[in-house]
């Protein structure tokens, strides 16, 4: 099996407040996270995918089409734009790297039709950075698929 | 059905240190071939970079693995305040017997961290230089007097 790594890099805005939380219980736990006029990261997105290579091509993917999908599921949706407020799969949770991470990997894996989705990793700086993966054991739609002996498409390139 | 994710949360620290590679009970000549010009009786440094690995549910009221208000002054008390500007052979209890190799140094502040209380350990990470790292997980943590 061959991993695949493709990076790119958006910039966001947030903060952290938990409603539920006093205005000092949101101080004590978030810090200067919790400023309400929000702060900003350069973010960095390693989207990882793991698949034998292609006999014809001799890729896992096309990272042509990799490119697309994170355009179009992660920048157009986040860059530039206010976490808390402008990115609906973000609604109702802090957007903390970890929750950050999760939803991308929940962006991207419907859309990962060769190979199968295998780390998010998302950097808020170069000193701190999470990684989303699949729970070991649990079962992937892929693992899904193949029981009932569908096969995912190849796309035409 | 939502697919099961797992996620973990990795924090990097510096400290800069200094080592000498050598063990008494080998003969001057066994070190030279050994540990090489990491042998200078003078010692010689590194900045390391520390990356430390946890995992674990991510709290809904927070969204986090870890808090880093809990992380950085747990690992600034257990390691960089201890390490930072040290020379280990001599300043490290745990290396006054066991040479300070990067492989050493992993364990033991591997063996430190894992008692942070609110997220697991998952793994050490350290580098010596930008050419050289050296990793410790569960399965390689060390069986050390002393260890939780």
């Amino acid at each position: 099996m061959i991993r695949v790594t493709r990076k790119i890099e958006f910039s966001a805005a947030h903060f952290y407040h938990n409603p539920k939380f006093s205005p000092e219980e949101n101080r004590r736990i978030f810090g200067k996270c919790n400023n309400p006029h929000g702060h900003g990261h350069n973010y960095v997105l390693e989207v990882t995918v793991a698949g034998e290579p292609d006999p014809e091509t001799g890729m896992v993917l096309d990272l042509k089409e990799l490119k697309e999908i994170l355009q179009r599921e992660v920048m157009d949706r986040m860059d530039h734009r206010h976490l808390n407020y402008e990115v609906p799969e973000l609604a109702g949770q802090i957007p903390t790297c970890e929750n950050v991470a999760a939803a991308i990997w929940r962006l991207l894996e419907p859309k990962i039709t060769q190979g199968t989705l295998d780390r998010v990793r998302v950097y808020e700086s170069p000193d701190l950075f999470a990684d989303c993966t699949a729970q070991p054991g649990a079962a992937r739609d892929d693992d899904r698929a193949a029981q009932t002996g569908e096969r995912r498409a190849w796309r035409k390139r | 059905m939502a697919q099961a994710l797992k996620i973990s949360l990795t924090r990097r620290y510096r400290f800069s240190a200094s080592h000498r590679l050598h063990r008494a009970e080998f003969s001057e000549e066994e070190n030279q071939r050994l540990y090489g010009k990491c042998s200078n009786p003078y010692g010689h440094g590194h900045n390391y970079v520390v990356e430390v690995t946890l995992t674990g549910p991510v709290d809904p009221a927070t969204g986090m693995v870890a808090n880093l208000g809990d992380l950085d002054p747990f690992v600034e008390r257990e390691v960089v305040e201890q390490f930072d500007h040290k020379y280990m052979n001599e300043e490290i209890a745990e290396f006054r017997d066991r040479v300070p190799t990067t492989e050493n140094v992993a364990r033991e502040i591997y063996r430190r961290l894992r008692r942070f209380p609110h997220a697991r350990l998952e793994r050490v990470r350290i580098e010596e230089t930008s050419k050289n790292s050296f990793e410790v997980s569960e399965e390689g943590a060390p069986a050390v007097p002393g260890i939780d």
